[in-house]
């Protein structure tokens, strides 16, 4: 049994259906990242895990008990939210204290609480301070020592560090996984920046309209995503969509993809999945990887399906650790990433190897994956 | 040559322009402030001066030999109607009046705007609405509806003192116009508390929710600790509109124990038997006037920023 349970959770705000049947699962000590695009839902889902928002069917339960009919101070969690909510009234031990002291209990404790959080966030020498008083990586030390003093079963982060600048975001990103590692809680997570997501999470479920699009590994969601939303949200750059067309060619199936002004590519499809032969002549998206698509001489040696085409290179991006080319396919921008000191010029015509294996495919009506 | 030499003529006429809008701006204002400073400046030089003077002098001259005869006469010994003891027992009780009706309104206020913005429930947008037109009410039109209100309260405490023994202050004049003054108030406090709050962070509500305060726990310890600003507006606005009433304070206690200063200063000034003493009145009438002074000079600095946090919503 999983340590937290969402079953069948449905929202209504009146006739509007905002989340629209969940189902989570997620371990002891995991955790979970909802991501997705503004208004999918996720903040909804999170409060009302934490009990701030109502539920209209379904079922959320910790550790075996369900708590979605408990207050949320007796549900035994504790949150940190987007704009920190510091008590601007009360100094940084006031702050972190708060909730032991509506809990009653005794100030001896409540001040060795507050030391051992203190020295855990380093931030010792702040707590007679005002959260006016502090900048804003530490304000939101104070805000997960407001929640880590709890010790709760659930930890809930609503999109923590998207107030932050983007290094301090980063390094903010290290100390919550580093947290997570050394203690071992139970975290679960929302955010809408895709790459928190990957390096965080045990767990994700991508959110979509009120609706999980897909629940799983980073890894899983990653490479296996399961429809062209999912393919297109995570990842970034991100991944190519390209409209293409199935023919075969004796026994074996092949993508065509159209270029600008020359012949169509034609990749062979060794390992196809079993669901493409279906969609004989018939548009389907072709969905590559960036890092899929790069030069002949930095694909990967092992992937046993590489085919190389000539192409015609529109734009190049040198990012310093990368250099991304875009060219055009099906009428679409398409972006390759080759390695850093790759000698390619724009305007040009360069050979590109596709790893074929990573490829995925998707029915353009329906938006989901052709397996 | 003219394309370089026609910005220069534009610029120094320019500043010229710049220099006579100036002038006609500060010599406007400066006219302005003279207009609504003189009345003030001849109250204040009579209330110092002798009758002798006043009756030979210039109404503009300040006083020859100051003395605060006037004031302490005022203060002490100057008829109100028929008794003669000043007008210091109707201070008094403009104060027992005043600050317990400002304090209950405004806390009311405080709490009104918490639930209309952090406690929505159906209809809040309603009940704002008609609290809102509680504002736009003109005073004369509830004047004999509230005193048929008062008039029952009033009898039902006398029936009180006859069976219980206490009448829990029903029907007294003070009790009456505290009532009144809270009733009228809450449109007011309520809008005030309502727009800041509005602009109060949600979050901190959420967070104190889950950290386990009740919902007056909340409003203690985190809302209102942050509502110094629009408290002290709104305190500054009602304690001067209560204490300057002269509506309600005349209709409601106009006669006996408990009139204001308002209801007091008017009885002094209207005194048909006699020399019309102007030093007196204008002292008496600065003393009426001093409390809503002290209080704007005393938490004035709050006033502005509060304003400015209320109306602009963010």
């Amino acid at each position: 049994m999983a340590f937290l349970e969402i079953d069948g959770l449905k929202k209504r705000f009146g006739n509007v259906e905002i989340l629209k049947g969940i189902d989570v699962e997620l371990e002891k000590g995991g955790f979970l990242v909802l991501v997705g695009p503004s208004g999918c839902g996720k903040s909804t889902l999170l409060n009302t895990i934490a009990g701030l928002e109502q539920i209209t069917e379904g079922e959320i339960r910790v550790d075996g008990r369900a708590i979605n009919d408990l207050h949320p101070s007796k549900r035994d969690i504790a949150m940190v939210f987007q704009s920190y909510a510091l008590y601007p009234n009360m100094t940084v031990a006031g702050n972190i204290s708060f909730g032991m002291e509506m809990r009653g209990v005794p100030a001896d404790e409540r001040q060795k609480a507050i030391d051992k959080v203190a020295k855990v966030l380093q931030i010792g020498h702040l707590l007679q301070r005002k959260p006016s008083q502090l900048s804003g990586g530490q304000r939101q030390r104070v805000a997960m020592g407001r929640a880590l003093v709890r010790d709760p079963k659930l930890f809930l982060f609503d999109e923590p560090l998207s107030n932050l600048d983007a290094k301090l975001r980063v390094d903010m990103r290290i100390e919550i996984k580093r947290l997570h590692a050394t203690t071992g809680t139970t975290i679960v997570y929302v955010t809408h920046d895709q790459i928190e997501a990957m390096t965080l999470a045990t767990k994700i479920a991508v959110m979509r309209d009120g609706e999980v699009q897909q629940f799983g590994t980073p890894a899983e969601i990653y490479n296996n995503p399961a429809n062209l939303f999912v393919a297109d949200f995570m990842g970034s750059p991100a991944m190519n969509l390209i409209p293409a067309t199935i023919t075969t060619s004796g026994n074996a199936l092949s993508v065509v993809l159209q270029r600008e002004a020359r012949e169509p590519i034609t990749l062979p499809m060794a390992n196809a999945p079993a669901g493409l032969s279906a969609f004989q002549g018939k548009p389907i998206i072709f969905g590559v990887r960036p890092e899929a698509l790069t030069d002949p001489e930095g694909a990967e040696r092992n992937a046993s399906n590489i085919a190389t085409a000539d192409l015609h290179i529109e734009v190049v991006e040198p990012a310093g650790s990368d250099t991304f080319a875009v060219t055009n396919l099906g009428g679409k921008g398409v972006v390759a990433r080759l390695r850093a000191d790759a000698n390619i010029q724009p305007g040009t015509s360069t050979p590109l190897a596709f790893n074929l294996t990573k490829a995925v495919f998707f029915d353009p009506a329906t938006e989901s994956r052709i397996r | 040559m003219s394309a370089v030499a026609t910005p220069a003529r534009q610029a120094s006429g320019g500043i010229n322009t710049k220099l006579v809008n100036r002038i006609v701006i500060y010599g406007l204002l400066a006219l302005f402030a003279l207009f609504y400073l003189m009345p003030l400046f001849v109250m204040l030089v009579t209330s110092f001066k002798t009758m002798d003077e006043i009756q030979n002098g210039n109404m503009l001259a300040l006083p020859k030999a100051p003395t605060f005869d006037p004031w302490l006469k005022a203060w002490g010994e100057t008829c109100v109607g028929l008794t003669c003891a000043g007008i210091k027992g109707y201070f008094w009780n403009s104060i027992k009046m005043v600050v317990p009706a400002v304090l209950i309104s405004t806390m009311l206020g405080a709490l009104n705007g918490y639930v209309l913005t952090k406690w929505r429930f159906r209809g809040a947008t309603l009940v704002f609405g008609l609290m809102l037109f509680a504002c736009f009410i003109p005073f004369q039109s509830v004047l004999l509806p509230m005193a048929t209100i008062l008039g029952s309260v009033g009898r039902f405490g006398v029936t009180l003192q006859n069976s219980v023994g206490t009448s829990f202050g029903l029907g007294n004049s003070t009790v009456n116009l505290v009532f009144v003054h809270v009733v009228y108030g809450i449109g007011f406090t309520t809008l005030f508390f309502r727009n800041y709050y509005e602009a109060f962070p949600t979050e901190l509500i959420k967070a104190a929710q889950v950290d386990g305060a009740s919902f007056f726990q909340i409003f203690r310890r985190i809302m209102l600790p942050n509502s110094m600003p629009i408290f002290v507006v709104t305190v500054i606005y009602q304690f001067t509109n209560i204490w300057n009433d002269f509506l309600f304070a005349s209709a409601y206690a106009g006669t006996g124990d408990a009139m204001p200063m308002t209801v007091a200063l008017n009885n002094v000034v209207n005194t048909s038997t006699g020399v019309v003493e102007y030093n007196v009145n204008m002292a008496a009438a600065m003393i009426a006037a001093l409390p809503t002074l002290i209080v704007y000079v005393v938490a004035g600095r709050y006033f502005v920023r509060g304003l400015m946090a209320g109306a602009v919503k963010g």
